[in-house]
């Protein structure tokens, strides 16, 4: 075992580095991996922190006033604050969906940024955008299996802290 | 006759001839500053196709057809066809090209491909393995944003380093004799170059190294300089990348700044049409040469040309797996007239 212990994880290393190794290209840049990033950094221009804030902000900030609004409205017509609330999603939702079938979503989302993808519209469009797309692969093998493309991380996640929060939540009222 | 120069490019004695070209492009492209030189301008996006591949297929049928049409050639007077597009096994090429009948090699080399794809017709012309041979590369920004990054309705924001896929084509047809006013005199297949970039939204600081590399190459070979050349283009690095093509030159003591345009600058207004750092894909670097580039040659505006596609090698899955990306760019010198 031990004999062997070293010889193996060479190769290990050398497969990683592609196998055989050619000669220096003569004409390569003179420049190392570390001072070529900082070349790139400097070269790439940054996103516009501040311009894409503010306007994530005002967007965002819109869309939950809109939903403040549907709130009030849909409790003024009589239905209790609980499901007015869930209401207020599903309008919400639907919203989303709709400009997002009409090709209008991504480009309020390009000036908004953060702002239409937070709230609940962003989660309606991650799901519907890729169940177009993948429709020209059938209903099944496409639309069926991609419309969780993007979405499905934030479920899979979101699913299992909820049900970990739980069990923390259910064993401290045991004690 | 092919010579081997230096190190790594090919001297061709007689210098295979350019027969016909065409460019056919999508509408965003129509309405850039090169909507005037394409020989067919698409307003439906989607070509009357099904899909987006579909869609990227006939423009890639539509060009070489447009360029069949120009030299009065049929698809049997061609020995060979080298063709390639971004998308998984070259669907593109294989399904826009397979009622031509034309014997066919399907290149990959990412944004580089029309250079690789030149350069092997070119080969092929010149040491008389093909009296005729075509070139032909296409991209599509839907079916690219649908493979490399997310669905197009999906709602996100780019950053300023990312680049736009053109929707478009080009073709070359090449043949040994004729009295086409551009030729193929020389070509420098390029290494593959990795300087760490593994950010896929940055492909131009991906790939200038590797067009540094190339035609660095170049110049040591042939004993030129870039006053030796009319134009240097390369394509697609975009604003990032053709910045970084100059630092990087220009520590070999090399600068090309008043010589050097890069496809992926002008197919589009960058400011008007939004595509941030420029545009990119197989196509972009096609349409560029075979619409303005080659017309000026024609006409004589331009008359030495080196032409140096890049390409970014890498996979949607080579990305999420943290890889860094590998470049790579192939140069060709056309010259017109007939010295």
């Amino acid at each position: 075992m031990q004999k062997n212990g070293s010889a193996p994880e060479k190769s290990v290393e050398s497969q990683s580095e592609g196998g055989l190794k050619g000669p220096e290209n003569p004409s390569a840049p003179k420049v190392t991996k570390e001072e070529y990033k900082t070349m790139a950094e400097k070269a790439s221009p940054p996103s516009p922190f501040l311009k894409n804030a503010l306007m994530a902000f005002l967007i965002g900030g819109a869309i939950c006033c809109l939903g403040e609004v549907l709130a009030q409205m849909y409790m003024q017509g009589g239905i209790e604050e609980k499901s007015a609330r869930a209401l207020v999603s599903v309008t919400l939702v639907g919203i989303s969906a709709l400009l997002t079938a009409f090709g209008v979503y991504d480009n309020i989302a390009r000036v908004a940024g953060a702002g239409t993808l937070v709230p609940i519209t962003g989660f309606a469009n991650s799901v519907v955008s890729p169940a177009m797309e993948f429709q020209s692969e059938g209903f099944i093998t496409g639309m069926g299996a991609k419309m969780f493309i993007v979405a499905g991380p934030v479920l899979v996640y979101g699913i299992s802290a909820a049900v970990l929060y739980g069990l923390i939540l259910w064993i401290f009222r045991l004690a | 006759m092919i010579q081997r120069v230096g190190e790594n490019t090919l001297h061709f004695e007689t210098g295979p001839c350019l027969l016909s070209w065409a460019s056919v492009a999508g509408k965003k492209e129509s309405e850039g500053p090169l909507g005037g030189y394409f020989d067919v301008c698409h307003e439906d996006t989607a070509l009357g196709g099904k899909s987006w591949e579909q869609a990227e297929s006939h423009l890639q049928g539509e060009s070489i057809n447009v360029a069949l049409q120009k030299a009065s050639l049929e698809p049997e007077d061609m020995d060979f066809i080298f063709a390639g597009d971004l998308l998984n096994q070259c669907i593109s090429s294989t399904f826009g090209l397979r009622d031509l009948q034309i014997p066919f090699l399907g290149q990959y080399g990412a944004c580089s491909t029309m250079a690789q794809a030149l350069g092997m017709a070119a080969v092929f012309v010149e040491s008389g393995a093909a009296r005729r041979a075509a070139a032909v590369t296409s991209s599509h920004f839907c079916s690219a944003e649908r493979q490399f990054r997310m669905p197009l309705e999906y709602g996100g924001q780019r950053p300023p380093t990312a680049q736009w896929t053109a929707t478009a084509s080009g073709a070359i047809i090449l043949g040994r004799e004729g009295l086409g006013p551009v030729r193929v005199r020389e070509v420098s297949f390029g290494r593959i170059t990795d300087l760490g970039i593994s950010d896929a939204n940055n492909m131009g600081a991906a790939m200038a190294p590797a067009a540094a590399s190339t035609i660095l190459g170049y110049f040591r070979d042939t004993n030129t300089t870039p006053e030796d050349f009319d134009l240097i283009l390369t394509g697609d690095l975009g604003r990032v990348g053709s910045d970084l093509l100059y630092t990087l030159l220009e520590k070999e003591n090399v600068t090309i700044r008043q010589k050097h345009n890069d496809g992926g600058l002008m197919l589009y207004d960058r400011e008007k049409q939004d595509v941030h750092a420029g545009a990119s894909g197989c196509g972009c670097s096609a349409s560029v040469l075979c619409s303005i580039i080659l017309k000026e040659m024609e006409e004589k505006k331009l008359r030495k040309v080196l032409f140096a596609a890049t390409g970014a090698l890498m996979s949607p899955t080579s990305t999420q797996q943290g890889e860094s990306i590998p470049g790579i760019s192939h140069l060709i010198f056309l010259e017109s007239g007939n010295p």
